[in-house]
């Protein structure tokens, strides 16, 4: 075995493992399919298309690069402890597809489940906790209220100390709460719809529509024009200008979202600890960085510079939970951009254009929706309905006043 | 950012509450209610926007570049609507 390995390490014949699908040198007259934005949410519907309902004709334009967007800037937590029926439901299906992924799609994403505590520092969190948990519970997952003697069985690390300014009262334990390996999301989904035919187009930048009465008919590019027999948009925090290209106005404001990892240490933090009250989150990841974010910026932007205000207020707040934190060194600060919607549940499906769709409205809540996301879209672009699933989160609920009010979204104020 | 009535303030005594939109006419139905107030342009830009001084709970338009995050200007909603006036 070693001197296989070292022949092979020499030999110049073998060709690097290309996880990345090739974008293909021209683009092709019509196809049955465009999606625009190659994350994971695009790419997962691109997925899903192929294998569940055959259709492969399909083209997956990116202005950038694959996952490049929120897919590859978000801090990985998948959790389904949300507050709605609707988004419970929703997400609750999304964990059941995200524990057979590396299966799947033939890649690791290193999905651990860590377990997810949500912190309560005010009574008012408390019976929000209480309620979310009943929620949960009564949709079949598993979430518990529990008490500082707990928390500290759970996460010793915690400064469970009454004597700090917000001391911690309680917590909404949610046991399957897991981190995954962001990249390896929107590659394995890539490489699966490749492997069956999907073309992805990086680099592409959409910048038209051309548009009969109800229905757009070309697509263009900066690569040339193609004809699309129906178009998804997953396009994250620029939706609201590729929706204008397409003439419809969104009920979306971006604004960006911070995060910040630290230098690799050995695992010392199992759990993924979440205050709501004074916005701050934390994980370590499999590598041994700690993860952190906080709140999304105070106002609307196109940009995804760091802040020195960003750093301070979280850390101020962090460093009271996990006061062993205070020798660690940050290794890196970014930001994504999130679609914020007025009622923290996303825009998805049908569109008053009738062979447009549309999932966008992510927020700070769209990683962990990547493979449910892919899944129903491919089955409302497929079908030509709204599924089930996704009923409640029409584009057209707020001409309706049918809101779904997520008051279980993280780094946001409610 | 420099507030039209206390002169230049640390950005953090401002709270920015979205972009400024039409007004709506008195008979407007529940429809267009709706979309004034869920739908947003969300451009990207140099767009004008509704902002208040927390401390002394003033009122103002700012005109900023959601690209770049410069203010371009600041200015008292009157002086905003006579320019909007006289534009129209």
């Amino acid at each position: 075995m070693p001197f296989n390995l070292l022949r092979y390490g020499l030999s110049k014949k073998h060709e690097p493992w290309r996880i990345i699908p090739e974008t293909p040198s021209e683009l092709r007259p019509s196809y049955d399919v465009v999606i625009v934005g190659a994350g994971g949410h695009g790419l997962a519907a691109a997925y899903y298309l192929a294998t569940v309902y055959g259709i492969t004709n399909v083209a997956v334009f990116e202005k950038g690069y694959l996952g490049g967007g929120g897919t590859g800037r978000n801090t990985a937590i998948i959790r389904a402890n949300y507050l709605t029926p609707e988004g419970v439901a929703f997400y609750d299906q999304s964990v059941k597809l995200w524990r057979d992924l590396s299966d799947e799609l033939n890649i690791n994403i290193m999905y651990t489940e860590r377990g997810h505590l949500t912190l309560a520092h005010t009574d008012a969190a408390v019976r929000t906790s209480r309620w979310r948990a009943e929620v949960n519970k009564h949709l079949g997952v598993d979430s518990e209220l529990i008490f500082p003697d707990e928390i500290a069985k759970i996460c010793p690390q915690l400064n469970l100390s009454q004597d700090v300014r917000y001391p911690v009262l309680g917590a909404l334990y949610h046991p399957p709460g897991a981190i995954a390996r962001h990249d390896a999301v929107a590659w394995g989904y890539a490489m699966g719809a490749a492997a069956r035919g999907v073309e992805i187009h990086q680099l592409t930048e959409v910048i038209g529509f051309d548009r009969s009465d109800d229905c757009v008919t070309r697509v263009h590019t900066n690569r040339g024009s193609v004809v699309a027999g129906k178009i998804l948009m997953a396009v994250a925090g620029y939706s609201s200008r590729v929706a204008s290209l397409a003439g419809l106005t969104l009920p979306i404001h971006t604004v960006p979202l911070q995060a910040c990892v630290s230098e690799a240490v050995k695992p010392v933090l199992d759990p993924i600890v979440v205050s709501g009250s004074l916005h701050v989150y934390i994980s370590q990841s499999s590598r041994g960085e700690f993860v952190m974010g906080g709140a999304t910026d105070p106002y609307a932007l196109y940009s995804t510079r760091s802040t020195l205000d960003f750093a301070e207020s979280l850390f101020a707040e962090m460093l009271e939970l996990f006061p062993f934190l205070h020798n660690m060194r940050m290794l890196r600060q970014w930001a994504g951009l999130s679609d914020l919607t007025p009622d923290f549940s996303p825009v998805m499906g049908l569109t008053p254009l009738q062979n447009f769709f549309i999932d966008a409205g992510w927020g700070t809540w769209g990683f962990k929706a990547t493979p449910i996301c892919g899944w129903t879209m491919a089955e409302c672009l497929a079908t030509d309905r709204q599924p089930e699933l996704i009923e409640a989160f029409r584009l057209d609920r707020f001409e309706r006043f049918a809101l779904v009010g997520e008051r279980g979204a993280a780094s946001v104020g409610h | 950012m420099n507030c039209p009535l206390n002169g230049p303030r640390n950005i953090t005594e401002f709270i920015c509450a979205g972009e400024v939109k039409e007004p709506l006419p008195a008979n407007a139905t529940s429809q267009e209610h709706a979309r004034s107030i869920y739908l947003e342009k969300n451009r990207a830009g140099v767009v004008s926007e509704w902002w208040m001084h927390v401390p002394s709970a003033y009122w103002f338009i700012a005109q900023r570049d959601t690209r770049t995050d410069e203010i371009v200007r600041t200015l008292s909603y009157d002086a905003f609507a006579a320019e909007q006036t006289g534009h129209t």
